[in-house]
């Protein structure tokens, strides 16, 4: 990005002065207007959603390291509170990839890249005091608190075969209204309600914070690219999710007051419900990921201690992914029986999103091209997402093609695929993020040794892991089993031993978080030095309770 | 949007028979045949002279045996040694391919997708290594301040855009290929995906349905039950009966289902299509080998999704016509001389979907595209 020159430093001096007063604890953290609060409390429940559907996710690798059926009936037992049946224990698997899919996008990937590090850096790097509806951010924090509680209860109710919604993150109908009798689908429907109008909100308050609140002198094309990517998010979240919410509250009609939008036999499609779920659902996965490329490209400038390379192609790549992402939905439903010229079109339209993300990947590797760079935690972070979106990248111009598509279409190639620009992808810039920011968020040093570390077992993990799903998505094993054959043994014992190395990974983060809190060094206004220009580097760390009271000049 | 709206009319059409006649959950897998027009055929008019045929076959012509043989047929044993049909363990490709458009399709990845997704990731860790040793804070202490270079940034937008051009190509003529439409003499079945378990229609050959289980182990039955054999394939992915077709010869697939949704997939034949109540889809198919192929349901679909596999056992039409035969149905022109139109197959054609102008899910006797 251009350059933002610094502020005098006797101004955040005077602003720590007398806007340091905090309110008492439950004022503080239950009635919280202050955007860093509530971007403090977003991380906390992502971390703890996280930790949530990362255990399901533990579950399902435990239970298909092996043929076989060993532990489902157990754990649907439990949750039943008597013996369950064997279609209750298969039901319960489709609880739990519902469960992670939704948990891991709606809880934890969402509120932590936007509640969490949108809420706390977009109002500090345009030089805002705070957010321009701060009840209104607290407002969506606390329904999506309510949103996760009502997902969880969802799996202690009836749901059709067993307890719980079974349908799916995708919820398709007929299988999430006839196909699924009793209360949880409605719950959990009323979950991404609840959810989706929270990330409404969040995203009206970041458009009117972006466009109103900025420094004077920070015009559009001078904001750093982590604000940028937050704004083009903001607009896929009010653009796609109300489609969403309409989706759902058909389902909702069809399932509980007699409608047939979804129902044939009284003239509705199916397939319909899934239109309308891709029109939101393909956006959704760049709401997850382009706030990412933020991160990155503010911490790729910083570490190379060059600003970033072709600021506007970035800015505009960006606007670019947002625009196409949303008229390519349909290749997710490429075996739905579609026209031939539907077919070409969305084979066609989907391979252009490639060309404006291989500029985002060219341009960081410009970036730090002819720069010095140091391989802080951070920027080792940084660069494995660089690589490894790269990989879930190219799968995805291979799932492009509606012919191909056909073999691999809802096979373990998709889930690799997924979670090469999910799990690697956005997860690996939310770690990068979290590195780069925590000493200004904590006032306290990460352990940059824990960190390389955390970076190198994770790495390994999550590529053991996801790598093998290729070779099995290739050779034919479809998505959602519980169980399958002989065959697949060998590459799903690999993956489930790569969750494992994962899991160490994401312990010795822990360890460094919590050891960090209690004993890390203090950190300074500027740690990373001179790389860093952006305005939250002006401040101390943690910045002052109310920060820009009077605008900073840049 | 259009085309969402005819699909809303062809919907109303079709789909109430289907849903209001859904199947019990599981059947007992007892009834080898069963007359087609319970749960499957639309058009009460196509179906009238169906009915009357399948019930001049008798049904209890199929006698229960432990193996699944008919009188004229035995269910060919899968070709393990050569993992036809079938994954193979530790297996990093695509299974190998029956199919023209499967082996295009194999190819196309295997021989210009691949290389060129291998070539990119690994020229982007090229270029990242790269930075590490000649860019690191130690090699390089004073950065540049270049931050911009139009004409490396035209290459960048240019270069990935011809790529993409030249994977267009194939990939479009491949789609092509996949939708050609199946001759007029194409052999019709239509698999009906049930909670949890596949029925296979032949309309052409009087109209019976093929119910298909999934056979259990040994151990997982009740004594004199059948269960499964290495004869009848794979666990988890054999079938008390299988949907038996010609080899070689040009086949027209209809997808629907009876409660929610499903997806016929079989991945040695690069096929794959989803079973959606209401809706007819069609995909032409020939398989160019006799063998037994393996597929498995591909659309979550309730508690038993893994558990109701597709089996195709692609035999030499005379054989095939046996299997007919076994099952009580009769070929296309069995009983009058060739040139009259056959009786049987004429109504059985039209079964499929009449009111609609979808090319898709139209009938062989409209060959648009």
């Amino acid at each position: 990005m251009t350059t933002i020159a610094a502020t005098g430093t006797d101004l955040h001096a005077h602003d720590h002065h007398d806007a340091d007063h905090k309110p008492g604890f439950f004022a503080r953290w239950f009635m919280s207007t202050n955007h860093k609060d509530i971007g403090t409390l977003y991380l906390i429940f992502a971390i703890f959603a996280g930790i949530i559907g990362g255990a399901i996710s533990g579950l399902m690798r435990l239970e298909l390291a092996a043929p076989g059926i060993q532990y489902l009936q157990g754990w649907a037992s439990m949750m039943a509170g008597k013996e369950a049946s064997l279609d209750e224990a298969y039901h319960m698997w489709n609880v739990l990839i519902t469960a992670h899919g939704l948990i891991m996008v709606f809880f934890m990937v969402m509120p932590a890249i936007i509640g969490g590090f949108g809420n706390w850096f977009v109002p500090l790097m345009i030089g805002a005091p705070d957010m321009a509806f701060p009840r209104m951010n607290n407002v969506s924090f606390w329904l999506t608190v309510v949103a996760f509680i009502m997902l969880l209860g969802s799996s202690f109710v009836p749901g059709g075969t067993g307890l719980g919604a079974g349908t799916g993150w995708t919820v398709y109908a007929p299988l999430s209204t006839s196909g699924s009798v009793g209360p949880a689908v409605d719950m959990a429907i009323f979950s991404l309600h609840l959810a989706g109008a929270a990330s409404i909100l969040g995203a009206i308050n970041f458009i009117t914070t972006i466009f109103n609140m900025r420094a004077p002198g920070m015009t559009l094309h001078k904001m750093p690219l982590f604000v940028w990517s937050v704004l083009v998010t903001a607009f896929l979240l009010l653009l796609a999710l109300p489609v969403l919410a309409a989706a759902i509250t058909m389902l909702l009609v069809d399932r509980n007051f007699g409608g047939a939008f979804f129902d044939a036999a009284a003239g509705g499609d199916p397939v319909l419900y899934q239109h309308l779920f891709w029109f939101f659902g393909h956006p959704e996965v760049y709401i997850m990921i382009l706030p990412g490329f933020g991160i990155i490209s503010q911490i790729v400038a910083t570490f190379s201690r060059k600003p970033v390379f072709g600021y506007l192609g970035m800015a505009y790549a960006m606007v670019a992914i947002g625009v196409v992402g949303f008229v390519v939905w349909a290749h997710h439903m490429f075996t739905t029986g579609m026209s031939v010229d539907m077919k070409m079109y969305f084979t066609a339209a989907t391979m252009v999103i490639a060309v404006p993300t291989g500029i985002k990947i060219f341009s960081w590797i410009a970036t730090m091209w002819g720069g010095s760079v140091s391989f802080k935690t951070p920027m080792v972070w940084a660069m494995g997402f660089i690589f490894m979106f790269t990989v879930g990248g190219v799968t995805g111009v291979v799932l492009a093609n509606g012919g191909l598509d056909d073999n691999l279409h809802d096979t373990y190639y998709v889930v690799a695929h997924f979670h090469y620009v999910l799990s690697l992808g956005a997860v690996f810039s939310l770690f990068a993020g979290f590195y780069y920011w925590f000493g200004k968020m904590s006032g306290r040093h990460l352990n940059e040794f824990l960190g390389h570390l955390h970076f190198w077992v994770f790495f390994v993990g999550v590529n053991v892991l996801f790598f093998p799903m290729h070779f099995l998505g290739n050779s034919g094993m479809p998505r959602r089993y519980p169980d399958y054959p002989e065959a697949f043994a060998y590459w799903n014992g690999v993956a489930s031993m790569g969750y494992a190395i994962m899991g160490v990974g994401t312990l010795i983060f822990f360890v460094n978080v919590i050891w960090s809190l209690l004993a890390g060094r203090r950190a300074e206004d500027n740690y990373w030095g001179e790389g860093a220009t952006t305005l939250e580097w002006t401040l101390t760390s943690p910045p002052p309770y109310h920060q820009f009271e009077t605008p900073p000049v840049t | 949007m259009i085309m969402l709206k005819k699909f809303l009319v062809v919907m109303a059409a079709m789909a109430m028979p289907s849903l209001a006649l859904a199947q019990p959950a599981n059947p007992a897998p007892a009834p080898v045949t069963k007359e087609v027009a319970a749960p499957v055929v639309a058009t009460p008019a196509a179906a009238a002279p169906v009915v009357a045929e399948a019930a001049a076959a008798p049904a209890a012509a199929a006698p229960k045996s432990m193996d699944g043989s008919l009188p004229g047929y035995t269910p060919m044993r899968p070709d393990y040694a050569n993992s036809v049909g079938m994954p193979k363990a530790k297996e990093v490709d695509f299974q190998e391919q029956f199919s023209d458009n499967g082996q295009y399709a194999k190819w196309i990845n295997n021989a210009i997708l691949l290389p060129i997704i291998t070539i990119i990731s690994l020229f982007v860790l090229g270029l990242l290594l790269w930075v590490i040793v000649r860019f690191n804070r130690r090699a390089n202490p004073v950065p540049s301040k270049t931050t911009h270079n139009t004409f490396i940034e035209v290459v960048w937008t240019l270069i990935p855009v011809l790529i993409l051009l030249g994977i267009a190509y194939p990939s479009l003529d491949l789609l092509a290929k996949q939708f050609k439409p199946a001759p007029a003499n194409a052999v019709t079945i239509k698999a009906t995906g049930y909670q949890w378990y596949w029925g296979y229609t032949y309309p052409d050959h009087g109209g019976f349905e093929v119910v298909s289980n999934m056979l259990k182990e040994e151990g997982d039955v009740a004594k004199g039950e059948r269960f499964r054999t290495e004869n009848d394939g794979p666990k988890l992915m054999a079938a008390d009966n299988r949907m038996v077709v010609p080899a070689g010869v040009p086949l027209r697939i209809q997808t629907t289902a009876a409660d929610v949704i499903h997806a016929f997939a079989v991945p040695s034949l690069w096929f794959k299509l989803d079973a959606v109540p209401g809706r007819l889809n069609e995909k032409s198919l020939t398989i160019t080998k006799p063998g037994v192929y393996f597929g498995q349901c591909s659309e979550l679909c309730g508690a038993r999704h893994a558990f109701m596999p597709i089996v195709v056992e692609a035999l030499p039409p005379e054989k095939f016509a046996a299997w007919v035969k076994a099952q009580g149905g009769t070929m296309p022109g069995a009983e009058k001389p060739a040139p009259a139109a056959p009786a049987v197959a004429a109504p059985a054609a039209a079964a499929a979907p009449a009111p609609t102008t979808d090319p898709v899910a139209a009938p062989a006797a409209a060959p648009t595209k």
